[in-house]
This record gives structure tokens, sequence and C-alpha cells, in this order.
């Protein structure tokens, strides 16, 4: 469970949250959502601990995260660009980061099938296509299997197939009874997936609810348009 | 930390720089030594190209790393691993496989060479223990321009202009301010001045055993004391440790409140 | 009548034997002679007393006729700090193979352990001295000879200290093969002419390694003076020739190789200078020719401190010398040729050995230390180099007629 309170972060002159409230339970699939700027990947990256907020709290299973690193390790976290040491082959990097979270799964096999990647394990990172990359990039964060993983944007470059498996893989962990944080800019895609939608609006919580509070509350009969008269509204 | 440290460490070793980096030194080392063939003008050749080179190089490849590294280190902090053991481990990656690069490049030629023969080994050593300590402080202030500038240009631009200062402009500063205040009892200013450049701190290291006759040719207490006993050596090499572990801490602040 | 011949043949011989050679007085404990004084005042002119090992308490001991001391296995002269303890005060006497010690120390009188006061044709050889004031004084003597002696003081401070071999007003004395250490002056030369010193060792005194005042026509050659407190002083002298000497390690703010005031028309070939704050420190001295010797790692090769002219410098090694020479004028009168200087970083494009572009061997760098000596912590610095580099493309602070035209490539073999 995460619980967040009071959360305010300023860069500069810029404040970006502004005394976010937010509790997320246990299992199922969250998809935080919000215009441009609106502090998405902020929140995430406070609850990732690589942001350190100005004030307010975040609880991770009633636990503090502040001046903590161990509480990472219930975390898989995917993120938005892709980038790795470009002299490391695939299976390096795979082998580098079970052991730096000294962690001896033999998830990764299964996973490197599922986005074949096999014919790419001894090729440099360097030489891969953004796609691949993000296909490594997705067998690095679920091959550890936390409680809590947290998605930036997973459907970048992914061509259609990986796209459908990529569904698949997130609709079994949720199976599992994970906890999935994702953000995404493709509408039809978090439609499918999410179980509630988190929207951001600067920098505070908008609305937080299932799909179908969402239409009720815009009186909009499908999702896309929902999310519009939202932001048209709150622009107007 | 160690584990950072291990794959900062071999993944430098496996770039092109690192390599490039050694062979310039080993090149050095053997036109030095064997086209030369005469140890104490080699030794002083030595000590310009390290106390010039090492730290510009220093500098850059500290920044380089860093900037180039961004999206793994980004990567890195959302593992269970502590902020300051990622940036530590980085740094003392990046230091020390530009040490070894040093300490192999330059230590072979003089291996072959014969030094453990020659009496000059224990100037050979200070200057490759000097050359690692300026290796640890010049990549330390490099990581701290780094982390201190979110702008690529701009933190190559202080990294250029930190190593510019330290190996040119001080020393004309202090020179026209020694020459300028000759009247006044300089002696006390002159060795405090050192102490506040690493360069010049590394420089004085080794001018005690190259150069000691010189130093000793001023007729001030305070300088006789300095550079006539082994306080000199101590001091500087007190300094020398401060200028690494001053900065390294610095580094360890900013890495615990930064934003990524 | 032949055997007469031979009695009055052996008669003969036998007085000239005594006469020649002396006879012999033994000096022990069990002897017939139990002190040296008392010897000596039972010998005859040219008896040898022959001293046996032993210990012998005596100081005054006053040789008044050509006697020969002989000591057997280095008997020991223990003077008790007393006083002086040997003065010879007679021509051709020998003293040779004594260990003589503890010669008391005062601050009115030079107490030496032994003295020649006016007489010639002396031998003082093969002693060993220890604990003394003065080591061996001579004053107004001549044609005398000290050699293989070892002088072994112990001093601190200058002021109650004395030299190890002192030479004050003496003509035609040979020194060869001496050792002299921890004393004040290790040889100390005033008024003195026509000497000879050489194959001498003088190292660790307080003071200077030799040093001499007033003395013309004197040769030096061999010597090593090495960690003296202050080098080597040779001033007010003419005519003097340096020849293969070796100075060495002297350190120190006022520490010289060799310091020269006002010297003229000497020599100063093939001697090296290695390791010396300031390896030849020069002041009015004329006419000079220094050839074939090697400056060493010292901190300054040669210092300039003016009014010199007409030296000569050429086939000289200048060899990583912090400084190959200071100069404080921007007039020139001394020359520099064929020297090699390991600094030289032109070329030689006719493969003649020598390099093409003169060699400027006074740096702006040795100019700023001189004016500000606290300036001397940044050399070797980066900064140094280019400043020094900009004054070598055109010379503003230093002489620019101060040139080696024939720089050489390859050290010169100067041995």
């Amino acid at each position: 469970m995460i619980e967040i309170k009071e959360l305010y972060k300023k860069f500069g002159k810029n404040e970006v949250l502004k005394g976010l409230d937010l509790t997320i339970n246990e299992g199922g699939i969250f998809a935080v959502l919000g215009p441009n700027g609106s502090g998405k990947t902020t929140l995430i990256k406070s609850i990732l601990g690589m942001v350190i907020p100005q004030s307010g709290t975040i609880n991770l299973n009633g636990k503090t995260i502040k001046k903590d690193w161990s509480y990472r390790k219930d975390i898989d976290y995917l993120p938005q660009i892709a980038n790795f040491p470009n002299n490391l082959s695939v299976k390096e990097l795979i082998k580098m980061i079970k052991d730096l979270r000294a962690n001896n799964t033999d998830k990764d096999l299964e996973l490197i099938e599922l986005f074949k990647l096999g014919p790419f394990l001894d090729k440099k990172l360097g030489n891969l296509s953004g796609g691949t990359k993000q296909k490594v990039n997705l067998v690095l964060t679920f091959m550890f299997d936390s409680p809590l993983v947290i998605l930036d944007e997973p459907t970048t470059g992914l061509d259609p197939i990986s796209l459908i498996r990529l569904k698949d893989l997130i609709n079994k962990e949720k199976a599992k009874g994970k906890t999935i944080l994702i953000t995404s800019h493709i509408m039809s895609f978090v439609e499918e997936v999410a179980d509630e939608i988190v929207f951001l609006l600067e920098g505070v919580i908008y609305f937080k609810g299932t799909i179908p509070e969402l239409k009720t509350k815009t009186n909009q009969p499908d999702f896309e348009h929902a999310i519009a008269s939202i932001l048209t509204d709150s622009y107007a | 930390m160690l584990k950072i440290l291990k794959y900062s460490f071999y993944d430098l070793m496996r770039s092109r720089w690192s390599y490039v980096y050694f062979f310039f030194y080993l090149l050095l080392g053997i036109v030095l030594l064997f086209l030369n063939n005469n140890l104490s003008k080699a030794v002083i050749t030595l000590m310009n190209v390290i106390i010039t080179l090492v730290p510009l190089i220093g500098t850059i490849f500290g920044v380089m790393y860093y900037y180039n590294s961004k999206e793994f280190t980004e990567l890195l902090l959302a593992q269970p691993i502590k902020r300051t053991s990622i940036f530590i481990g980085q740094y003392l990656g990046v230091a020390l496989s530009l040490s070894m690069s040093l300490i192999l490049g330059l230590g072979l030629p003089f291996v072959f060479y014969g030094i453990f023969m020659s009496s000059a080994i224990w100037d050979f050593t200070l200057l490759l223990v000097t050359g690692t300590f300026l290796t640890l402080i010049f990549t330390a202030l490099a990581f701290n321009i780094a982390l201190s500038n979110e702008n690529k240009i701009k933190g190559f631009g202080y990294a250029i202009l930190l190593w510019l200062f330290l190996a040119v402009i001080y020393d004309g500063i202090f020179l026209m301010s020694l020459v300028f205040f000759e009247d006044y009892p300089l002696d006390k200013f002159s060795l405090i001045g050192t102490m506040f450049n690493p360069i010049d701190l590394s420089r004085i290291l080794i001018l005690l055993k190259l150069d000691i006759s010189a130093l000793l040719g001023y007729t001030g207490a305070v300088f006789k004391q300095f550079f006539g006993t082994n306080l000199g050596f101590i001091i500087s090499t007190t300094v020398l440790s401060l200028w690494v572990i001053i900065p390294t801490y610095f580094i360890k602040r900013k890495a615990e409140r930064k934003d990524f | 009548m032949k055997t007469h011949y031979y009695i009055i043949y052996l008669l003969f011989f036998s007085f000239l034997n005594f006469s020649a050679f002396g006879q012999n007085l033994e000096v022990c404990n069990s002897c017939e002679y139990k002190s040296i004084k008392e010897a000596i005042s039972k010998a005859k002119p040219h008896d040898i007393i022959l001293i046996k090992k032993g210990v012998y308490k005596e100081y005054n001991i006053i040789i008044d006729k050509p006697l020969t001391l002989l000591g057997e296995n280095y008997p020991i002269i223990d003077g008790e700090n007393k006083g002086e303890i040997i003065s010879i005060h007679a021509d051709s006497v020998t003293v040779d193979g004594l260990h003589i010690k503890n010669v008391g120390t005062s601050y009115t009188e030079d107490y030496a352990a032994i003295r020649v006061v006016k007489r010639r044709d002396f031998v003082i050889q093969n002693l060993k001295l220890e604990k003394l004031f003065f080591g061996i004084y001579l004053e107004k003597a001549n044609h005398g000879k000290i050699l293989n002696n070892e002088v072994l003081g112990d001093a601190v401070e200058e002021y109650n200290s004395g030299n190890g071999i002192q030479l004050w007003y003496c003509k035609n004395i040979e020194i060869d093969g001496n050792t002299v250490m921890n004393v004040r002056d290790g040889i100390y030369l005033e008024f003195s002419d026509f000497c000879k010193i050489t194959n001498n060792v003088s190292k660790d005194n307080v003071r200077y390694g030799l040093h001499f005042m007033f003395s013309n026509d004197d040769l030096y050659e061999n010597n090593r003076f090495e960690s003296n407190g202050a080098g080597v002083a040779v001033m007010f002298s003419k005519r003097i020739k340096m020849y293969g000497n070796v100075f060495k390690d002297n350190w120190g703010s006022a520490s010289y190789g060799v310091l020269l005031k006002e010297i003229n028309d000497s020599e100063i070939i093939g001697n090296t200078f290695d390791g010396n704050t300031i390896g030849i420190n020069i002041e009015g001295t004329n006419r000079i020719i220094y050839k074939n010797n090697d400056f060493k790692g010292n901190g300054w090769a040669i210092k300039f401190r003016g009014a010199c002219y007409a030296n000569s410098f050429s086939h000289n090694n200048f060899l990583y010398n912090s400084f190959d020479l200071a100069y404080n004028s921007k007039l020139n009168d001394n020359k520099f040729d064929h020297n090699y200087w390991s600094s030289y970083a032109g070329y030689d494009l006719d493969k003649d050995g020598e390099g093409d572009v003169p060699y400027r061997p006074v740096k702006l760098f040795s100019y700023i230390v001189n004016r500000t000596p606290e300036t001397i912590i940044l050399l070797r610095s980066l900064f140094i180099d280019i400043i020094d580099f900009s004054e070598k493309v055109s010379p503003v602070f230093t002489p620019d007629n101060l040139l080696d035209n024939h720089p050489q490539m390859k050290p010169l073999s100067n041995d």
C-alpha cells in the first residue's frame, strides 16, 4: 500500500507537486494520467526516491521511505528512456542487474523467450534498435517479481505483437496480486488494462476512480473524450 | 558500492578511451626511456606531463563519464542501492581505471628498463603516487561539477576552466602577488598559497625529491624547516589527502540531495 | 793489513750510521722509557723514538730536536683535554703512526693535536686524531708533508670548534691522502703559497670542507668535498689550479660546492659538482678558465654575483640542474662555448654534433628568483615554463649576448 500525504516539490521556481495526497491500495492496475508537466514522472520518481520532495511523506506498507533505500527491492521500475552502458552485451546487463540486486531469479529466461530476445543476447546494447532496447528494459523490470511494479511509458517503440504480449504479461502479473502503476499516453492501452485512473492536474490529484466513474463524472460516452473534457474544462 | 565500482571499472576498462590513455603513457614511457636513454631527464619530463596532463584527463574523463552514464545511473537509482554508493562507486571506478592506465602505461616501460635496479625507483614511485592523487582529486572535482550542472556543455566548460585555472592562471596570479609584495616576508604566504592548489602541491611533493637542492637555496627559516626536514613531505601528503577527501565528501552530499 | 782496513771501515760506517739514522729509543710500560717526554729529553738528534702500543697520558710534548716519533700499532696519546699535545720546534721532524686524542678546548688559545711553528722539512703522517680542537696546525712552516692522516672531530657548532688541518703563512706544503671529518673547516689555508693539496677527503664538516684566503699559486687535485655545512670557500687568491675535485651534496641556504670571491687567473678543470645547492658561486672573479667540469643535479650550477669579467666556460656538462645559470645583471663579459646543456631543446640538422640554434642558459625564472627568492616555490610550474619560453624567444630581462653558440648534442666525456 502506498500512502502519500501533502507532497510538495518544486524545481527552482517551478512548483510541480502542490500538496498531493494519494492512497493506492494493494492489488490492481493504476494508470497515472495527466497533461504534460502535470507531475506524473515527478510523482513516480518521488516514490522511487529519485526525486527528493520539499515536504510531505510517502509511506510504503506503513513505513516511510525517507533516507531509506532498501525498500526499493520491493519495486520494479521501467524507466521512460531505456539507455544502457553501450559496451555491455544484453546478457551481461541482465547478469549485472541481478548481481546488483543480489537476486538470483531465473524468470529472465522465460521473459527472453516471451519477447524473442534470444538472438540479441550477445549483442552490445549500443547496437540495438530502440524497440529491442525497450524489450530488454521490460525483461529487466519484470524478472524480479516484486509486489509493486512501476511502468513509465511501457509501450514506447514496441511492435504490435510485443504490445499484445506486454498486455498479457501485465494482466498475468496483476493476477498474482501485484500493484502496478502505469503512465502512458496511449489511451486505448490505458483503457484496456487499467482498473483505476489517477488523474493529475497542476500538481494535485484531480480525479481518482474507475473508468466508468470518470465517464459518469464527465458525462462523456468514451474514455478519450472524458479525458479531453477534463483538459478543456481546466484550460477554459 | 564495491559492486558499482566493479562495474564502472569494467565498463571503462572496455572502453576505447582507457586504451588510448594507456597506450599514450606506454608510448611516452618508451620514447622517454629508450630513445633518450636517460633516467633523470625522463623523470623530469614525466613530472611535467603528470602535473599538467593528469589533471586535465581526470577532469575531462570524470565529466564525460558522468554525462554519458546518466541514463544508466537512473536505472541504478531505481534499484535497491544506496545513492551515495552509486556515485562514490562510479567515481572510484573512473578514478581507479584512469590511475591504472597511468601506472601500467608508465610502469611497464620502466620495469623493462630496469627501474628496480636503479636509485631512481623512489623518484619514479613518487611520480606515480602523485599522479594517482591528482587523478583522484580531479575526477572528484569533475564529478562535483557534473553533479551541479545538468547542462553538459556548461559542465564541460566549467571543467576545462577549472583545469586552466589551477594549472596555469593560479600560478600566474601567485607569481605576480609574490613579486608585487616582495618587500614583505612571504615565506609563509607562499607555502600556504601552494596548499590551495593540488597541482602546486603535487609539484612541491615531487620537487622535494628532484630539486631539493634548489629549494634549500632560499635563506628563510620557514622554508628551511619545511623543505629541509620531513615536515614538507608530511604536510604536503596530508593536504593532498584532504584534497581527495573533501571533494569526495561533497560528491556524497550532492548525490544525497539531487533530483533525477 | 786487510783486517785493519776492515775495522776502520766498519767503525766509520757505524759512525755514519749513528749520525744519519740515529739510535732507537723504545717507549712502553716495561721499557727503559716510560713516557714520550722522557725519551725525547734523552734522545740525540736524528734518533728514532719507537712508541709501542699502549696509552700515554701526556700533553705539551715539545720536540726540540730533529727526531722521528714512530708509533707501533697505533699507541694512544691521551691529552685528557688539558691542552696542546705535540709541538714541533725543530726542523726535520717526522711524526708517524700515532693515535692522538682529547685535545683541550679553549676560547683563548688554539690548542692543536700537533703543531709546527716556523720549521721546515717535517713529515706528519699516518696519524689518527680524535676528539680534538684543532688537528694539525702549521704556523709559518714550509717544505713539509702531511700525509695520510685521519682527522675525526666531534664539532657541532662553529664557535667552539677548530679546524682539521690549518696552514697559516706557510709555503710549499704537500697535503696528500688525508681524511678530515666533523671539524669546523676541514682544511684551512691563510697566506699560504705554493701548496699542493691532493687526494684528500673532507666531509661532514660544520663550516667549510676547504677554506682558503690570500693564498696564491696553490694546486688542488683529486680531492673530495662532501656534505660540508657551507662547501668550499676560495677567496682573495690568485693563480689557483683546481683539477679533478669532487664537490658533492653541500646543501643549505648558504651552501656551495665552491664559493669563489676575488679570484683571478685561475683554472678550474675536470671537477665534478654534484647535488649542491649552488655548484659555484662567483663574485668578483676574473680570467678564470672553466673547462671539462660536470655540473650535475645542483640547485644552481653557477651563480654570478657580479663583477665577473673575462671568464670562459667551455666543454662543461650541465646536467639536470634546477637552474644552469643565475645572472644578476644585463651585461655579460663571459664566454660560454661548446658546453653540453641537458635542457637544450634544439636540433642538429647538419649532424656535426653541435646544435644549430644557440642555447640561452639564463632563464627568466632564474632572474625572478634572484629578485624574489620565495618564488622558488613555483619552480617547474607550467606557467613558469610559458614565461621562460617567451623570454627565450625575445630576451627582455636577461643579457641577450649570453649564449652558447655551439651547444653540444651529447654529454661530453670529461673523465
